[in-house]
């Protein structure tokens, strides 16, 4: 036999090998994929720490959200059209202590509920009673979120919904009902929008109010001129709704001022979340768009700063669908996680892990794209995310939801979508050139994402082995010790979907500790006050957030795991009006109330 | 993608004075053009999340050619047509790890070398790398579809500058029997799907097709070598993707070439050698 042959035959071995290669590791990793899913509650709870347990109904929450129908221009893509609108949000309204749940609703005509926390496990739905139900009505759009903030400072926090139509501030009339203030707060008549956020951007002790726009602001989606309301880009779209930055001016009233002060943008928001990325006691802004790039907005006290090119993080368009903040490696830094979309052969988009990379800081500060390295980039078709300790082991989980559009099984959508979204501006950018969905799924049933952080690095899956086993369209994530209980639960809004209620068991042997924050010369709602625990000689740094995650809002107390036999050296509190207040060694497995000293 | 070159260096009668500086070599086209339309791309529109992961792929073809050149033709090779290779797979493939790169890369090489019949190779070697990614690892590799802008005029751009270099190579008529079939096809979809014609027209629009278009589909040393054979083989290109399309297959047009391209070169190889056998006889 030649050599030449040989070394054919030596080619076509390996040629065959690198061709097989993947095969076997994909089957490799599905083997121990599937080991990872298969157990219960107790053997969750020894390897894991925790489980979930979804408890909805038994808690007497009977919530099922329903999608809006729009102008039936729209019909053929309507499932499209209208994916959006199941928001949740915590929030202690009446001030007894425990977390409330306020979900929106999306069809006009349809309710939006608050359940009350009962303090008995369950919950029952007082929105009727206290005026904040019926407010999809026709001729105002419908719900797509909301945030709570107490803009007044009377101690009691107040509802702005976020609406596709007429944006909505209620004032908490002390716990016991709601008064519609929207035209006395001199919010605009109509907005697009799926994000808000509340942050005292100035410093001045007033919660301002950032909303992020979607579709444009001239578009009644229930009374359209024209087709032509789609992105004009699939990545790279700027004729989405503006953005506005609402001013408190303290006497019930806002001026809007996102021009002025450098916010300046059209792309499509659809999350945005705000923390002090810098350690300048500002908060920064960060907005996650649809349809292209990220946007991160230094905020210098009075104006805004557009650096997205800059740190890093817009730069390469995707779909960005969420944003939350995380201390991930216990150093007092925060990463950030924006929600992409990722479906197997056809976009792999990944969600991005934004982390700050190491030796940059203050407007130096450069992130990366981490997501991968540590494991949380593929989430299917990801939407809202939130980070929380949810066995108390001392480091941050990432909890994430996902499916898109959950109809006919068999049938996808995706080769219409992919077809359209790479073609001309001209063609993506009118609705009537969208193939219609005829009852096909995009993205639909997907499995949801519990990713453990290991502490060493590694985010692991383990959704299907604590028991978040649902598939529903998930939206909106929020985290919160609904029972007080010490344990981090977990609300999901679906689209099209029942809100689902995870109450989560974290083995005993791990402790936490908890703050609950007031504000007094800084805002009332505490927002942007920022907590850092030391403890066995490490560090965690939290942030009070007036929204974040998809159409969310965590519940306002900082909650933090400790893991086993924690030595906790002390919390310090920085709160927005600049206060330093130190906490020597704060007992572990209990709520702290914290008032801003004077 | 292999380098779509019809006349080399060697062939040309050389140029003296300034045409020598301005006189480019084609074997250079290919492989400038490609670059122009990936740093085009990536520097308006950001289409590469990492440089590296482009640069990993063309040095993994290179190197693999460099080898196998030298193994089994005991010469070093030119790496024009590598670096093209590499460079589609750079621009084609995505994916949020590196490995994909290196592998679609140095499979697309290797391809030429071992899928030979008669001495020649029958895969496009970039059409066959990607194919075999999307078909093996759709878990972590798509290819190019909707991650470049959707406006007009950079692929005005390319087309003209496509068109121009095409023209040159002597291979428009293969790009415009396509493009014209595909366009026809699109027609015929939307009748028969009831879609937009405007949404069967799309994909054209894109940036995966403008490689397709004016790198694949040309590549002279996976294409039959009559001019009137080059156009049949490209219309019926053009057809098995419509088929496909049909079955909403997203890619499409890749499986199609992936399918047709190597018949129709095997076909040529088989007449070719029946013709010689006869050729032989009638000697004797």
């Amino acid at each position: 036999m030649s050599g030449s042959r040989i070394a054919r035959m030596v080619l076509g071995i390996v040629f065959i090998g690198l061709l097989a290669a993947p095969l076997v590791t994909k089957r490799i990793s599905a083997r121990r994929a599937a080991d990872r899913s298969k157990t219960d509650a107790r053997t969750a709870l020894a390897r894991h720490g925790f489980y979930l347990q979804e408890v909805s109904q038994a808690a007497g929450i009977n919530f099922v959200h329903q999608a809006p129908a729009l102008d039936p221009k729209l019909d053929p893509i309507m499932p499209e059209v209208a994916s959006m609108g199941a928001g949740v949000s915590i929030v202690d309204f009446d001030r007894d202590g425990w977390s409330d749940i306020y979900v929106t609703n999306s069809a006009i005509g349809s309710k939006n509920a608050l359940y009350r926390n009962q303090r008995d496990g369950n919950f029952k739905d007082v929105a009727g009673e206290l005026g904040v139900a019926d407010v999809n009505q026709p001729g105002t759009g419908v719900s797509t979120g909301a945030v709570w903030g107490d803009y007044d400072n009377d101690g009691y926090e107040d509802l702005f919904l976020i609406k596709w139509g007429r944006p909505e501030l209620f004032h908490n009339d002390g716990g016991h009902g709601f008064t519609r203030v929207s035209e006395q707060a001199g919010l605009p008549p109509w907005i697009n929008a799926n994000t808000a956020i509340w942050f005292d951007y100035d410093g001045d002790g007033l919660l301002d109010l950032f909303v992020g726009g979607y579709y444009s602001e001239d578009i009644d989606l229930w009374h359209l001129n024209t087709t032509r309301i789609m992105p004009d880009s699939f990545e790279y779209a700027r004729n989405g709704g503006r953005k506005y930055l609402f001013h408190n001016l303290g006497n019930g009233r806002f001026e809007e001022v996102s021009a002025k002060i450098g916010i300046n943008s059209r792309r499509w928001s659809l999350a945005a979340a705000a923390a002090d990325l810098r350690g300048t006691g500002h908060p920064d802004l960060f907005v996650a768009n649809d349809y292209g790039v990220s946007e991160l907005y230094f905020n210098d006290g009075k104006r805004f700063h557009e650096v997205g090119e800059q740190t890093g993080v817009g730069f390469a368009p995707k779909s960005g669908m969420n944003a939350a903040f995380g201390d991930i490696f216990n150093q007092g830094r925060y990463s950030v996680y924006v929600s992409n979309i990722s479906e197997d052969g056809i976009l792999i988009q990944g969600n991005n892990l934004w982390v700050p990379k190491d030796g940059t800081e203050g407007d130096a500060i450069k992130y990366q794209n981490l997501a991968r390295d540590f494991g949380v980039e593929l989430g299917g078709w990801s939407f809202g995310a939130q980070f929380g300790d949810l066995n108390n082991d001392g480091t941050l989980d990432l909890y994430l939801t996902n499916g898109y559009i959950s109809l006919d099984r068999s049938k996808s959508y995706w080769y219409d979508f992919s077809k359209v979204a790479g073609g001309n501006s001209t063609i993506i950018g009118d609705a009537r050139n969208w193939p219609a969905f005829e009852g096909r799924s995009l993205s639909g049933y997907q499995s949801k994402r519990v990713w453990m952080n290991d502490g060493a690095g590694k985010f692991v899956d383990v959704a299907q082995a604590v028991g978040v086993n649902d598939t529903y369209d998930g939206r909106a994530v929020a985290l919160a010790d609904l029972w007080n209980r010490g344990a981090l639960d977990v609300v999901v809004a679906n689209q099209k979907g029942p809100l689902l209620v995870y109450k989560n068991t974290v083995t005993p042997e791990n402790e936490w500790i908890e703050f609950e924050l007031q504000g007094t010369a800084s805002n009332r709602s505490a927002i942007g006050a920022r907590v850092e625990m030391f403890w066995n000689g490490q560090q965690q740094v939290q942030e009070v957030s007036g929204g974040s995650g998809f159409a969310a809002e965590n519940q306002r107390r900082l909650h933090f795991g400790l893991g086993k036999y924690p030595q906790i050296e002390r919390a310090v509190i920085r709160w927005p009006s600049g206060k330093v207040q130190t906490i020597d060694k704060p007992a572990a497995d209990q709520l702290h109330t914290v008032k801003e000293p004077a | 993608m292999s380098q779509p070159v019809s006349e080399t260096a060697a062939t040309r009668p050389p140029a003296g004075g300034w045409k020598q500086w301005v006189s480019l070599d084609n074997r250079y086209i290919a492989p400038i053009f490609i670059t122009c339309i990936l740093l085009a791309g990536h520097l308006s529109f950001g289409i590469l999340e990492s440089y590296q992961k482009t640069l990993l792929a063309i040095v993994v073809s290179i190197a693999t050619e460099m080898v196998l050149g030298r193994i089994f033709f005991h010469k070093w090779l030119h790496p024009a047509s590598a670096y093209i290779t590499g460079i589609s797979v750079g621009i084609l493939v995505r994916s949020p790890a590196f490995w994909p790169y290196a592998l679609c890369s140095a499979i697309s090489i290797m391809s030429k070398y071992v899928l030979r019949v008669k001495g020649r190779h029958i895969w496009n070697p970039s059409n066959f790398g990607i194919s075999a990614m999307l078909f093996l690892v759709p878990e972590t590799v798509a290819s190019l579809s909707i991650q470049w802008g959707n406006y007009l005029l950079p692929m005005v751009v390319i087309w003209i500058l496509g068109s121009v270099i095409i023209w040159r190579l002597r291979r428009f008529h293969i790009t415009g029997i396509y493009v014209a079939s595909f366009i026809a096809f699109a027609f015929l979809r939307s009748w028969i799907t009831g879609s937009p014609w405007q949404s069967e027209i799309a994909p054209i629009t894109g940036p995966m097709y403008q490689l397709f278009i004016f790198f694949m589909i040309t590549d002279p040393k996976t294409t039959v070598r009559s001019k009137a054979w080059q156009c049949v083989v490209v219309f019926l290109i053009a057809l098995v993707e419509m088929v496909m399309r049909l079955q909403q297959i997203v890619y499409a047009p890749f499986y199609a070439l992936f399918i047709v391209g190597p018949t129709a070169m095997l076909i040529e190889i088989w007449i070719d050698s029946r013709r010689a056998s006869l050729a032989k006889a009638a000697a004797h």
